[in-house]
């Protein structure tokens, strides 16, 4: 072997780094001497928590990720289901949480860069994004601040590249003042034998870097930021933090799909986490083989570049990819065509190494299953808390008088109206939106031929707070109501795991508890998993964010004009209370409103497969036809759900649901909380029609310029204006 | 009839401008470094981001050897329409009057307006009944429409105001809102309302058709003329 140059790293250098002594004497052994300076990068981001999800892995194993629609799983660069028509849908969620906590703006529109380059990596076209967002309470002014920064960001990187912004979701709890999050959500579609893998193959093939110029910007991204808790001195991590430019993304994505298009790629990959080290590491492990790359030709935005910045770099917009060498010139020639730099920087060897040479001279030699497969997998240690984690929300509603408990909820940021978010999104261009935001409760996009997917993001951080299992349940089945109020059937579903230190026994057990109940539900709605993201050590000063698996479904439905509405559509009509409704207060926003503590452990009722069964039959009731309205009830239970018809549509309703049943709690039938409830509206042959799984329950009328709600005791007697004003401001107002 | 859609660097709705004009004729994609208009009968300028809005937007798109052609075309009475940032590279170019400014709050607005035609006796609204509202979505950052006091009397006096926002609908700010005009010989169009998003009522309207389909009965017009 030539001889290695110089630069041994200093004794404690891994730990700077983020590795543990343990892991350093681990890669020594592996290595059979100590690594040097560029080794020793590679190896602190391949093996830090974000690469390598040591942490996770073991458990993510628990994940249904087959179904009879599943085209690629977990471990390409996003996973695809088959859409018909030849058709695939690719899609992946993935988090820039501590970057956008750093840096909101740049955080928030890499994270769209990213995660539009996991879907062009695979061979589809961009078609959509979502988003999923949490800040702290809009009372601070630093969650102002990351909030106006995180949407601009957002909207900045989604609308100049020229993919709708069609849906997402934003909560505002307190976990999540230090330590904001930003889960970005993307969906592409390709022809289905045109998807394309990342394995490297061919020895003697040529790597090809194209795209943008390398430089020191996110220089230890994964290891320092992504995979370690916040604190104070965060500022100083800014030079971590990578900078977006979407118009060098557009020419990429343009040029990405040219290339496959004329079918000169073997492979391709993505840059992102962990720059060159990452994907040519991966696409060389993939591949069974090894890759040479040659610092020395990388095109570099700084002259005077060390070789370990180079392989660590996360400049944005940039791609690798796999060439015969007969092809070269005519990928260069395409590159120039769409005024995208591209370099051939080095050849897929035999022996599996990674091998980083400046010109001659080798700087780093590694076996490539060192770096990407021997990286220890932790078991965790998970312990249920004996006492909460959370401090109770502080209280900001007295009143208990059921109307003006209405207006307070409608007005609350968790569930006032996003137009101040979603009108700077494009939501657009490419021209397939059916259903826009708040139009539906899921996005619904037209396909060619006049079928449509539809998709939905969601998860409330607070009831996995109360409690990890049932919670993750509640996201999965809250997605799956809300494809099926446009009659939309799953085809496969994305997860961001974003959680606290998993270190910590507490944490362990929230992140444990999570995917158990994550597994059970996909299988029970008939989701499965292909692929996600995990997003740890989400901590600041004060303590762990709420544990929050963002959960993202596509699903089908077989014509794009049959899509559903939310909003009540006609005087006349009748409205009903369907579905497995049994609601209740404690994890509600009511009960946050009121300032009480997080229970320990949410109602096992209605339990999955009840509540499973009821999605499919009110999904089986929208695709019938007959309904003119169908939403899901969520946040704020059945009163601010009827209110949401009544104001999508600018029209009133008159309801009564006779005198109290059950225990008669009026505001908790109000404003209880629970999975698989929803409201429908139609012509009343359509209500009689409906199924006796979904149990309708007459209760009203559409009509009029008012709501009025009779619930046991319960009055409530409103004009449309007044609920308009509270809902349309409630958020406008922290986003001025 | 066929329309050309050019296509610079950073362009995003040049497909959904080729998607609505091919509802009323052949399309073809217009490349931003080639001159050759390969016959076309009329011209857009489609919306996007044009070279990442360097410097000024469409202050870069105006240089490209295409815009050369489209200029020498619209010189020839050749029907051009140039949609948000079209609208912006047509005003740099000085094809059209005015130059559009950032929104009153300074932010990117998508959202869906109604306008007013104001003069349906054009290449690009004739298709319009007199008085017609029609709703068509905006979104941009920079799309507030200014001139100076005398050469919007002079737009207005001379129906070179074609589409303004209808009262409590002008999302930016504009003059007078001003959605859309025409140059004095009425053959260039620049509007920062998006026709191309609204040409099929399942994605939310159909009123922008009524564009395409002038455009259309303007080309044929000319086409029996000469």
């Amino acid at each position: 072997m030539p001889a290695l140059s110089p630069e041994q790293s200093s004794p404690s250098a891994h730990r700077a780094l983020g590795l543990t002594d343990a892991e350093f004497a681990l890669i020594i052994e592996k290595m059979g001497r100590e690594p040097n300076v560029v080794e020793l990068a590679m190896f602190s981001l391949l093996w830090s928590e974000h690469c390598a999800y040591k942490h996770s892995k073991k458990l993510l194993g628990l994940l249904p990720t087959e179904g009879p629609k599943v085209l690629m799983g977990p471990g390409e660069n996003a996973g695809a289901v088959d859409i018909g028509g030849g058709l695939a849908l690719a899609f992946k969620v993935e988090s820039h949480n501590h970057p956008s906590a750093v840096e909101p703006f740049q955080g928030a529109a890499t994270g769209v860069g990213g995660i539009l380059r996991d879907i062009f990596a695979v061979g589809a076209r961009p078609i959509a994004i979502l988003d999923s967002l949490r800040f702290g309470e809009p009372t601070s002014p630093r969650s102002r601040y990351l909030l106006e920064r995180a949407v601009a960001g957002i909207g900045h990187y989604g609308n100049s590249i020229g993919v709708a912004t069609i849906g997402g979701e934003v909560y505002f709890e307190g976990p999540y003042e230090q330590n904001c999050l930003i889960n970005a959500m993307a969906l592409g579609i390709a022809d289905r034998d045109k998807l394309i893998r990342s394995a490297a193959a061919g020895v003697g093939n040529i790597v090809i870097l194209f795209g943008a110029l390398t430089g020191r910007d996110g220089i230890g991204g994964a290891s320092v930021l992504a995979s370690a808790e916040l604190d104070e001195a965060d500022q100083s991590k800014r030079p971590s933090v990578q900078i977006g430019d979407p118009f060098e993304e557009k020419k990429l994505l343009e040029c990405s799909l040219d290339l496959l298009d004329r079918e000169l790629l073997v492979a391709l990959q993505d840059l992102g986490a962990a720059g060159l080290t990452s994907s040519a590491s991966e696409m060389a492990s993939k591949g069974e083989v090894g890759i040479d790359i040659d610092v020395a030709r990388v095109p570099l935005r700084e002259a005077d570049m060390e070789p370990f910045e180079i392989m660590v770099s996360e400049s944005q917009e940039r791609m690798l990819c796999v060439v015969e060498p007969a092809r070269v010139d005519e990928v260069l020639a395409v590159c120039a065509h769409w005024e995208v730099n591209a370099t051939a920087i080095g050849e897929v060897t035999e022996r599996r190494f990674m091998r980083i040479l400046v010109g001659d001279v080798v700087v780093g030699d590694v076996a490539v299953e060192a770096l990407v497969d021997d990286c220890p997998l932790y078991d965790l240690s998970p312990q249920e808390p004996s006492h909460p984690i959370y401090p109770a929300p502080p209280r900001t509603l007295d009143s208990q008088d059921p109307q003006e408990i209405l207006v307070a909820l409608l007005a609350c940021a968790n569930i006032a109206s996003r137009r101040a978010i979603f009108e700077q999104y494009d939501c657009l261009v490419q021209s397939r939106t059916v259903r826009r935001p708040e139009q539906a409760d899921a996005a619904v996009l037209v396909l060619p031929g006049g079928s449509a997917i539809a998709v939905s993001i969601d998860c409330n951080g607070r009831r996995v707070a109360c409690d990890p299992y049932r919670g993750a349940i509640e996201a999965v089945l809250e997605c799956a109501a809300n494809l099926a109020c446009v009659g939309a059937q799953p085809l496969g579903l994305t997860n961001c795991l974003n959680f606290g230190n998993p270190e910590k026994p507490h944490i362990a057990w929230q992140l444990t508890r999570s995917i158990e109940g994550l597994a059970a539900a996909c299988a029970a709605v008939g989701a499965p998993v292909v692929g996600g993201n995990v997003s740890l050590y989400n901590e600041g000063n004060e303590g762990p964010i709420y544990p929050t698996p963002v959960v993202g479904i596509v699903g089908e439905l077989p014509s794009a004009g049959g899509a559903g509405r939310l909003g009540f559509a006609r005087e006349g009509d009748v409205i009903a209370l369907v579905g497995a409704f049994d609601p209740t207060l404690p994890g509600s926003e009511l009960a946050k409103l009121y300032g009480q503590e997080l229970p320990q452990g949410l109602p096992n009722s209605p339990t999955l497969e009840v509540a499973a069964a009821a999605i499919e039959a009110l999904r089986e009731a929208v695709r019938a036809g007959g309904l003119a309205s169908a939403h899901d009830i969520a946040e704020g239970g059945f009163g601010v759900a009827l209110a949401e018809c009544c104001l999508a549509s600018a029209i009133g309703a008159r309801i009564d649901c006779g005198p109290a049943v059950g225990d008669g709690d009026d505001l908790r039938a109000l404003f209880g909380e629970s999975a698989a409830g929803f409201i429908v509206s139609g012509p009343i042959a359509a209500i009689e029609a409906l199924p006796e799984v979904l149990a309708a329950r007459l209760c009203g009328e559409v009509g009029g310029d008012r709501l009025t709600i009779t619930v046991g005791a319960a009055q409530i007697d409103v004009a449309l204006g007044d609920l308009h004003a509270a809902w349309s401001q409630g958020l406008a107002s922290a986003t001025a | 009839m066929k329309t050309g859609v050019v296509r610079f660097p950073g362009t995003c709705d040049e497909v959904d401008a080729q998607l609505a004009a091919a509802m009323v004729g052949d399309t073809v994609i217009l490349w931003h470094g080639d001159r050759d208009l390969q016959g076309v009968d009329a011209i857009i300028v489609p919306g996007g981001f044009s070279y990442g809005d360097h410097l000024r937007v469409g202050a870069i798109a105006r240089f490209a050897p295409m815009m050369e052609s489209v200029a020498a075309f619209a010189r020839d009475g050749g029907p051009v329409l140039g949609i948000c940032n079209g609208f912006q590279i047509l005003c740099e170019a000085g094809l059209l009057p005015g130059a559009l400014l950032p929104n009153v709050s300074l932010r990117f607005i998508c959202r869906q307006v109604d306008l007013d035609v104001a003069n349906t006796a054009t290449a690009f609204t004739r298709a319009c009944v007199p008085g017609a509202k029609l709703s068509i979505p905006i979104k941009h950052t920079t799309g507030r429409y200014y001139a100076p006091e005398a050469t919007l009397d002079a737009l207005e006096a001379d129906g070179q105001v074609i589409l303004r926002y209808a009262p409590g609908h002008n999302p930016n700010g504009s003059q007078r809102d001003i959605a859309g005009v025409i140059n004095d010989r009425g053959n260039v169009c620049g509007l920062m309302p998006h026709p191309e998003h609204a040409v099929d009522d399942l994605t939310g309207s159909s009123d922008g058709l009524r564009l395409f389909e002038s455009m259309r009965d303007h080309v044929a017009d000319a086409s029996v003329v000469a």
